[in-house]
């Protein structure tokens, strides 16, 4: 099979039980197959149905803001010596991220299943607050798993989650951070499914997730590949992307993943190293297993437990990775690298001098390897960017970084 | 006939229910487990659920989440598990065990290699709690070569499709969660959980477990009025949380606790003339 997938194809990922060649499926408990088969029933109803397509777009348009911009890193560009680098600037979306992309879509879907009450899992909070944003203005309760090491290094998010209504429950077990946060959103769901609608933030989790979460992230790039068809009259060279559990990665690749001439890198946390164990790369150093309702790679041990990962940035945080991700990594169709936590902060310090771009320390990790990539291609080249979230949540772990106290 | 089969057609011939108790495998120590099995069956037990810990135990409350987190501080490993049910079985030829645990540990292992080590050491049964019939096609198959029980969740939100399909996959038993909810959620609705196994019996013929919320006795009692067997599981991890340091503490609970839900079982079920 060539690695370069034609429309027809793709269409078959995933597969009607939720596979991307071995991966995906749903691996859950009895109780919740019930609530996934209605997902995918209604989701798959609404997705073709013109009034909600149009609700969904409307939102994106008058609340999120969207089209977001594609900018030219023109000062950045010059800086590096090579590829034209543009910024796909998802930071400018109404509370600073891709999130909100998806649960805006999420939270229609449980507007229109007439479902009252929201949870979520958050990682560095912006999901977390993408929700609770949503959930605020559709008048939804709302609670948000996260852990609590998460909590105390993203404390700025935690409050913008509380002033919205949100309820916050600090996650204790295991590791304390999104993986634990994601197991005890699915207790309550398993819990509270009758009333209860679970946004999940990522294309990772059980069929029908992945499927959707992409589907409503895949603005990014198809309003990308508009763009850089009016900016440049082609498509890029290249994309770059950070890689967590991958929704704004997904994001934008998805339209162009028949394009033979785009090469796509997907970046994930090299944290201290990958060699230093210490890190969340299960693209670039795991192996495939099942975790949260998915097969997919992961960080585990030999004996199959999780294992504990490190990254400076809360949203990558995570052992395990989209199950998209993992099929596409097989393929060869995406290429997947990591960068450490140091790369991603000089990234995010160069970023914010030369274009007063504040990065979120997610993207970071994409900045950071888009400027080595660029720098290793010609000028007559052009790459895309996700500059999926802003930095404003960071400043506290930049500072403290710095010795400095704020 | 499998063990697990005949252990429940011989209760039935008596017109008694199957009590099976959970524990966590290797908690609080690794050295504990086989005492425990052991204690449980002297108490009255038919046939154990072994837990296999595992580090992200979703479909798990509190109790059993910490149950998994004492037994990982000793590096418990599937593996080990399957040592504990070889030397069980040293001593131990009749009660059947069944293990229940998540996936990933198995995916590690490789399934062949697993069910065929697992079939070797004198496991009776395999529950995966996050592998549903749908992905189990391959597990499935070499279950039943190696013949060994598939066991799968039936849950209150189960539709008539579900269970119809649930239970033809199932041999042995099949396990009605009898709460939305995780393990050791709050209290069962008795009338609502026995429609709901009358339900399920009108579709098969598989022996129905009835878990999750049973914390006593009566509540054992209760169930075994109308479900083949009663399985009981944060009680018993409790009582082995209280006595962590105190094997000997820990095993008595756990045989009060089981003798007393034994014989209220048998009270309801068969009457003493």
């Amino acid at each position: 099979m060539s690695n370069i997938f034609t429309p027809e194809q793709l269409k078959n990922f995933p597969d009607a039980k939720g596979h991307f060649g071995a991966y995906g499926g749903q691996f859950v408990s009895e109780t919740l197959m019930g609530s996934l088969e209605a997902l995918e029933e209604q989701y798959n109803r609404l997705k073709n149905d013109p009034d909600f397509q149009r609700e969904f777009d409307q939102d994106l348009a008058d609340y999120v803001g969207r089209p977001s911009p594609l900018y030219f890193a023109e000062r950045l560009s010059k800086e590096v010596g090579g590829a034209k680098i543009y910024l796909k600037r998802e930071d400018l979306n109404h509370t600073g991220a891709h999130k909100v992309n998806n649960t805006i879509g999420q939270a229609l879907l449980a507007k229109y299943s007439g479902k009252t009450r929201i949870i979520a899992e958050t990682g560095a909070g912006q999901h977390g607050v993408a929700t609770a944003t949503v959930a605020a203005r559709l008048g939804l309760k709302c609670k948000v798993f996260m852990g609590s090491e998460d909590v105390k290094r993203q404390s700025l998010n935690v409050y913008r989650m509380k002033l919205l209504g949100a309820e916050v429950c600090a996650v204790e077990s295991g590791t304390k951070t999104l993986k634990d946060a994601m197991n005890e959103a699915m207790r309550d769901w398993v819990t509270n499914v009758d009333d209860t609608f679970y946004i999940i933030g990522t294309v990772a989790g059980p069929h029908p997730y992945p499927m959707l979460v992409r589907d409503f992230q895949a603005i990014i790039g198809r309003e990308a590949r508009r763009q850089i068809l009016e900016k440049e009259g082609r498509l890029p060279d290249a994309l770059v992307a950070c890689v967590g559990g991958g929704s704004n990665a997904i994001g934008l690749f998805y339209s162009f993943l028949c394009d033979e001439k785009v090469a796509i890198y997907g970046v994930e946390a090299g944290g201290h190293g990958v060699d230093t164990g210490e890190h969340a790369a299960p693209l670039c150093a795991g192996r495939p297993g099942v975790l949260h309702g998915n097969r997919t790679y992961l960080m585990s041990d030999e004996n199959g437990q999780i294992s504990a990962t490190h990254s400076v940035s809360a949203g990558l945080d995570y052992p395990g990775v989209g199950p998209e991700h993992s099929w596409l990594k097989d393929t060869g169709r995406a290429n997947y690298v990591s960068v450490t936590d140091d790369e991603a902060l000089d990234a995010f310090r160069k970023l914010t001098r030369v274009e007063g771009i504040m990065p979120a320390l997610e993207s970071s990790h994409a900045i950071a390897y888009g400027m080595k990539l660029a720098a290793s291609m010609d000028k007559d080249k052009v790459i895309i960017i996700n500059l999926s979230g802003r930095g404003d949540k960071d400043i506290h772990t930049i500072a403290g970084i710095d010795g400095i106290s704020i | 006939m499998s063990r697990i089969k005949s252990v429940l057609a011989a209760l039935k011939a008596n017109n008694r229910k199957a009590l099976i108790p959970y524990i966590t495998a290797g908690d609080p120590h690794p050295d504990y487990t086989l005492g425990f099995m052991h204690s449980l069956v002297n108490a009255g037990a038919d046939i154990i659920e072994l837990g296999v810990p595992f580090s992200d135990p979703m479909a798990d409350g509190p109790v059993i989440q910490l149950a998994c987190e004492r037994a990982l501080i000793h590096n418990v490993s599937l593996k080990d598990v399957l040592e504990m049910v070889r030397v069980f079985r040293e001593t131990n030829t009749v009660t059947p065990v069944v293990l229940m645990g998540y996936l990933n540990p198995i995916e590690m292992m490789g399934y062949s290699k697993f069910v065929s080590a697992a079939a070797s050491v004198g496991v009776d049964g395999i529950l995966v709690v996050d592998l549903p019939p749908e992905e189990s096609e391959d597990f499935a198959g070499l279950l039943r070569e190696n013949e060994m029980d598939s066991i799968y969740l039936i849950a209150p939100t189960s539709s008539d499709e579900r269970i119809k399909s649930i239970c033809e996959h199932s041999s042995g038993y099949v396990y009605y969660v009898s709460v939305k909810g995780v393990t050791g959620s709050g209290a069962l609705d008795h009338l609502e959980v026995q429609a709901k196994v009358n339900h399920i019996r009108e579709q098969s013929q598989v022996p129905v477990g009835v878990g999750f919320g049973i914390k006593d006795a009566r509540s054992a009692a209760e169930i075994a009025k109308f479900a083949d067997g009663v399985i009981v599981g944060s009680v018993l991890v409790n009582a082995i949380a209280d006595n962590q340091r105190d094997s000997a503490a820990a095993q008595s609970r756990l045989e009060e606790i089981i003798a007393s839900m034994r014989q209220a079982m048998d009270e309801v079920t068969s009457p003493q003339v």
